[in-house]
C-alpha cells in the first residue's frame, strides 16, 4: 500500500529539472524584478525620509487616510523597514502570487491541454508528480524570492527582514496551491488563470476593503484575504509569527483538494464542463477583421474592466491625497516631483493617468505579438491560403490593438473623471478633462505598438524583445524619477516626452512626432512582413 | 491541357539548410497528381512558396497561369489548402471554423458542408482545442472540399485518419476530379498516392527524381515471378533484365525488369510450367529504389 501510494509520486525530480529548464529565464526574470522592487523602495525611502520625525510624520498623515490604506495598506513601523513593509507589503506578495500562479498552471493545466502532458505521463511518472513537480517549482520561485528580499534588507534589521521575506514566500504558496485547484476544474488553460486570477483579485479588494476601514469599522475583512495576512505578520513591528501557521493551514488544504481532484479525474478532463460551440458561424464571425476581432475581444474586455475599476479608485483617491497635501508638506512634495508643480491633485491624477498610459503600452504589445503566435503556430497559414493578403491579416490585428488602446484610455479617463469628479461633486466638468489626458498618453502608447510592428516585421524571431520594449517603458516611468535616474535614461521611454495632462497644457509639438515616428515604424514593419517569409 | 502548376528549377534555403534544390512539378489540369516522398524532402516547402508564403530564391513558379507571390490574394479566391499540420483556434467550434474559412475564400457550399459532415462523421460543435489530430484534420478538408475552388492542394491530408476516414477521403478525391477539380496530393503514403493519382513526382533532398504517369513508371520497376517448371530451368539468370535469381529444384523465383517480361516468359514456358504466381511492381519498389542509396548508407552506418 506504502509503495503505491510513493509510487504516484515517481518521477517528480526529473519534472521539476524539466520545468527549471523551461523557466530558466521567466523565473529569474520574476523573481530579480520583484526583489528589486523592494529592495529599491527601501533604499528611496531612506533617501526620502532620512529621520525618524520625517517617517512618523508620513506614517501619521498616511494611517489617517481611507483610500491611500485601501491602496497600500496600514502602517505598523515607522522605521525604514517599517514603511517599505506598508508600501510594498500588499501589492508586492500579490505580484508574487501572481507569479507562482502563472507558473502552476503553466507546468499543469497548460502541459495537458497542449497533449505534452500525455507524453510524459506515458513515461515512468506517477499520477501525482506532474502537481508535484509544480508546486515545488512554484512554491521554489516564491521561497527565492523570499531570501532574495531577506538579504536585501539584511541591514534594515535581520528579523524583520526575515518576515518581510516570508510574507512574500507564504503569500506566492499559498497562490500557487491555489492555482493547483483551478488547474483541475477547467480544461482550458486559459480558464485556469483566469479563475486564480480572479481570486487574487478578490483577495486584494478584500484586504483594501477592510484596510479602509475607519478605526471601529469591519477592520476583520482584512483577515479574510491572506493579502491581509501578509500585513498582519507585522514585519519590522513587532512580528506576529503565529500568522504564518494560518498560511500554512490554508496552504495544506488547498494541496489536499487539489491531490484529491486530480486522483479522481481522466487526463484532459476538467471538473466544469466545457460547453459544446456553435455549429455554424454567427454573421460576425467573417472576413480578416471579424476573426481578429473574435480572437482579441476576450482581452480587451478584461482590460477594459481592469481600467475602469482602477480609473475609479485611482480618482477617488485623489480627494484624499489634496487633504493629505494640507496636512504633510514632505508628501506634497514628492507628489509633486512625479507629476509638475501646480496642483497636487492634479499632480496626482497626471501621475495615474500616465500610469494607466504605460500599462496600455504592455495591452497593445500583447495585442500585437497576437500575429506573431497566429503566424508561429500554424494558424495564420490557412487564413494566407485564402483570399486574405498578409496586409490585411496583419491590418486586422493592428487596427484593434489601436482601438483597443483608445478604449482602455477613454475608459480609464472617465472612471478616473468619474471617481475624482463625484468627490468633488464636479463629475460633468472632470470627466471630459481626465478623457482629454487620457487621449494625450495615446501617441506614447502607439509608438512602443509600432516598435513592436516594426520588429515582428524585421525580425521575427526576436519579437518577443518587444516585450523589453514595454516593460523598459514601465520600468522608468514607474522608478527612474523615484530613482533619481539621469535624464536620457528617462528620455528612452516614449512617456516621457508627453506633457503633465492636466496639469501642464497639452503641448502638441512632442504628440504630433510621436505620432509621426509610429506611422514610419508601423510602414517599415509592415513593408518587412509583406516582403519575408512567413511561419 | 493548361498547366495548373508548373515549377522549375525551384531552389529554397533556411539558413545553412538546402530545403529545394533545383525541383521541377508540372500539374496538369484536371488531374489528380501524387506529390511523394520522405519526410523533409521538401514537399511542404514545396507547397509554402505555391501558396505565396514562401519566397524561393530561384526558380520559376506559377500557379493557376499566376505568380503566387504577386498575385497571392487573386489566386488563392481559386484554391483550397489542407495543411498537413492543422491547428485550430483553441476558443472556436470547427462549424465556426470552417465556415470561417470559406468566407475568407469567398463562398461555401452549405449543403454540401453538410453532406461532408455527415460522411466524415465529424462533430462540428466541438471546440478546436478538443479535437485530436484527426478530428483537426477533418475541419480542414471539409472546408477546403466545401467551397468550390478550382484548385486543391492537400499537404499529407490523412496522416491522422483512420481507414474508415481514408477510403470517405478517397471516395471525395474521386468525386472531385470528375467534377474536373486539379488536386496536388503530397503523401508518404503510397498506397493513397497509387488508388488516386494519375499522375506522381517522386522527390528527395529537394530535387524531383521521376515524374511521369503510373503506367509510365511501372516501365522503371521490377515483376516477381516464382514458378514451378516441368524441368530444370536454363538459362533464365543470363536474360538482360533478370535479378535475384534463386533456383531450387524445378521451382525457381526472381526480379525482372518490367519491359523485359516478354522474354522471361517466353523462356519460362519453353522449359514448362506447372504454375506460376506474378506480383505486378508496386510504387512502393519504386519508391524505395529511390532511397536504396539511402537504405545502403544507413546500412552502412549501422
Amino acid at each position: 500500500m506504502m509503495r503505491t501510494f510513493t509510487g504516484t509520486f515517481t518521477g517528480t525530480p526529473s519534472l521539476v529539472r524539466l520545468a527549471l529548464r523551461r523557466d530558466r529565464i521567466m523565473i529569474p526574470a520574476w523573481v530579480l524584478s520583484l526583489a528589486v522592487i523592494v529592495i529599491g523602495t527601501a533604499s528611496s525611502i531612506s533617501t526620502l525620509y532620512p529621520t525618524e520625525a520625517g517617517r512618523a510624520s508620513l506614517a501619521a498623515s498616511m494611517a489617517a487616510n481611507g483610500s491611500l490604506r485601501a491602496l497600500y495598506g496600514p502602517v505598523y513601523g515607522t522605521s525604514i523597514g517599517g514603511l517599505t513593509a506598508w508600501r510594498m507589503g500588499s501589492m508586492g506578495p500579490a505580484l508574487a502570487g501572481l507569479m507562482t500562479l502563472l507558473l502552476v498552471v503553466r507546468h499543469t493545466r497548460e502541459e495537458e491541454e497542449a497533449g505534452r502532458l500525455e507524453l510524459v505521463g506515458a513515461g515512468v511518472v506517477g499520477r501525482r508528480a506532474p502537481l508535484t513537480a509544480s508546486l515545488i517549482t512554484g512554491c521554489g520561485a516564491s521561497l527565492l524570492l523570499a531570501l532574495l528580499i531577506t538579504l536585501g534588507l539584511l541591514t534594515q534589521g535581520a528579523v524583520g527582514a526575515v518576515a518581510f521575506g516570508l510574507a512574500f514566500g507564504a503569500v506566492g504558496c499559498v497562490f500557487a496551491a491555489v492555482a493547483a485547484v483551478t488547474a483541475q476544474l477547467t480544461e482550458s488553460a486559459r480558464a485556469a488563470k483566469g479563475i486564480a486570477g480572479a481570486l487574487l483579485g478578490v483577495a486584494f479588494l478584500v484586504r483594501a476593503t477592510g484596510d479602509a476601514a475607519a478605526p471601529g469599522g469591519p477592520e476583520w475583512v482584512a483577515w479574510l484575504s491572506p493579502l491581509g495576512w501578509a500585513e498582519r505578520l507585522h514585519p519590522y513591528a513587532h512580528e506576529r509569527w503565529w500568522v504564518l501557521a494560518l498560511f500554512a493551514g490554508v496552504i495544506v488544504l488547498l494541496v489536499t483538494a487539489a491531490y484529491a481532484l486530480v486522483a479522481g479525474r481522466d487526463l484532459d478532463a476538467g471538473l466544469l464542463p466545457s460547453r459544446p460551440g456553435p455549429e455554424r458561424a454567427g454573421r460576425r464571425l467573417r472576413g480578416a477583421y471579424g476573426l481578429a476581432w473574435r480572437l482579441q475581444r476576450g482581452s480587451l474586455w478584461g482590460w477594459a474592466f481592469g481600467y475602469a475599476v482602477s480609473g475609479l479608485v485611482f480618482g477617488a483617491t485623489g480627494k484624499g491625497i489634496a487633504d493629505l497635501g494640507r496636512t504633510n508638506k514632505s508628501i506634497a512634495d514628492e507628489i509633486n516631483h512625479l507629476g509638475g508643480t501646480h496642483s497636487l491633485v492634479d499632480s496626482f491624477l497626471a501621475a495615474m493617468i500616465n500610469f494607466l498610459g504605460m500599462l496600455a503600452a504592455v495591452y497593445i504589445v500583447q495585442a500585437v505579438l497576437r500575429l506573431r503566435g497566429e503566424e508561429s503556430d500554424g494558424r495564420a497559414e490557412p487564413v494566407l491560403a485564402t483570399a486574405v493578403g498578409r496586409l490585411r491579416w496583419a491590418a486586422s490585428h493592428l487596427v484593434i490593438a489601436a482601438a483597443g488602446s483608445v478604449v482602455l484610455m477613454v475608459a480609464g479617463g472617465i472612471a478616473m473623471g468619474i471617481g475624482y469628479g463625484a468627490s468633488v461633486s464636479d463629475v460633468s466638468g472632470q470627466v471630459p478633462r481626465m478623457t482629454g489626458a487620457g487621449l494625450v498618453q495615446l501617441p506614447a502608447v502607439l509608438f512602443v505598438g509600432a516598435l513592436a510592428v516594426l520588429i515582428l516585421g524585421a525580425a521575427p524571431k526576436m519579437a518577443m524583445a518587444s516585450w523589453s520594449a514595454a516593460s523598459l517603458t514601465l520600468a522608468i516611468g514607474l522608478y527612474g524619477p523615484l530613482l533619481k535616474l539621469s535624464r536620457w535614461v528617462l528620455d528612452l521611454s516614449a512617456f516621457t516626452h508627453l506633457p503633465k495632462v492636466p496639469t501642464a497644457p497639452a503641448t502638441a509639438t512632442p504628440l504630433l512626432w510621436l505620432l509621426v515616428l509610429t506611422a514610419a515604424l508601423t510602414a517599415s514593419g509592415l513593408a518587412a512582413l509583406r516582403h519575408r517569409d512567413m511561419g | 491541357m493548361a498547366k495548373a502548376i508548373e515549377v522549375v528549377g525551384l531552389r529554397k534555403s533556411f539558413g545553412r539548410i538546402r530545403a529545394l534544390d533545383g525541383l521541377d512539378l508540372t500539374v496538369e489540369e484536371g488531374e489528380v497528381h501524387g506529390f511523394l516522398g520522405p519526410n523533409g524532402a521538401g514537399k511542404s516547402t514545396t507547397i509554402r512558396v505555391l501558396l505565396g508564403l514562401l519566397r524561393p530564391d530561384a526558380g520559376e513558379a506559377r500557379l493557376l497561369g499566376g505568380d503566387p507571390w504577386r498575385d497571392a490574394v487573386r489566386l488563392h479566391r481559386r484554391l483550397a489548402y489542407v495543411p498537413g499540420d492543422v491547428t485550430l483556434w483553441r476558443n472556436l467550434s470547427g462549424g465556426e471554423v470552417i465556415d470561417l474559412l470559406g468566407r475568407l475564400r469567398g463562398g461555401l457550399d452549405q449543403r454540401r458542408k453538410q453532406e461532408l459532415l455527415r460522411r466524415f462523421e465529424l462533430d462540428p460543435t466541438k471546440k478546436g482545442r478538443t479535437y485530436s489530430k484527426g478530428n483537426r484534420q477533418k475541419v480542414a478538408l471539409v472546408a477546403a472540399l466545401a467551397s468550390d475552388a478550382e484548385l486543391l492542394i492537400l499537404d499529407e491530408p490523412t496522416s491522422g485518419l483512420d481507414p474508415l476516414m481514408e477510403s470517405v477521403f478517397r471516395e471525395c478525391v474521386r468525386e472531385e476530379r470528375d467534377r474536373g477539380r486539379t488536386v496536388l496530393l503530397s503523401s508518404h503514403i503510397l498506397s493513397e498516392v497509387e488508388a488516386l493519382c494519375d499522375r506522381v513526382s517522386i522527390i528527395r533532398k529537394g530535387r524531383t527524381v521521376e515524374t511521369g504517369t503510373l503506367t509510365g513508371l511501372r516501365h522503371l520497376t521490377r515483376t516477381s515471378i516464382t514458378a514451378e517448371l516441368a524441368g530444370p530451368p536454363n538459362g533464365l539468370a543470363q536474360l538482360p533484365g533478370v535479378h535475384d535469381v534463386d533456383i531450387r529444384g524445378d521451382r525457381v523465383t526472381l526480379q525482372v525488369d518490367t519491359d523485359q517480361l516478354d522474354a522471361v516468359l517466353r523462356q519460362i514456358s519453353a522449359t514448362g510450367v506447372r504454375s506460376l504466381t506474378s506480383t505486378p511492381p508496386t510504387l512502393e519498389e519504386l519508391f524505395l529504389r529511390h532511397y536504396e542509396d539511402d537504405l545502403a548508407a544507413s546500412g552502412a552506418t549501422a
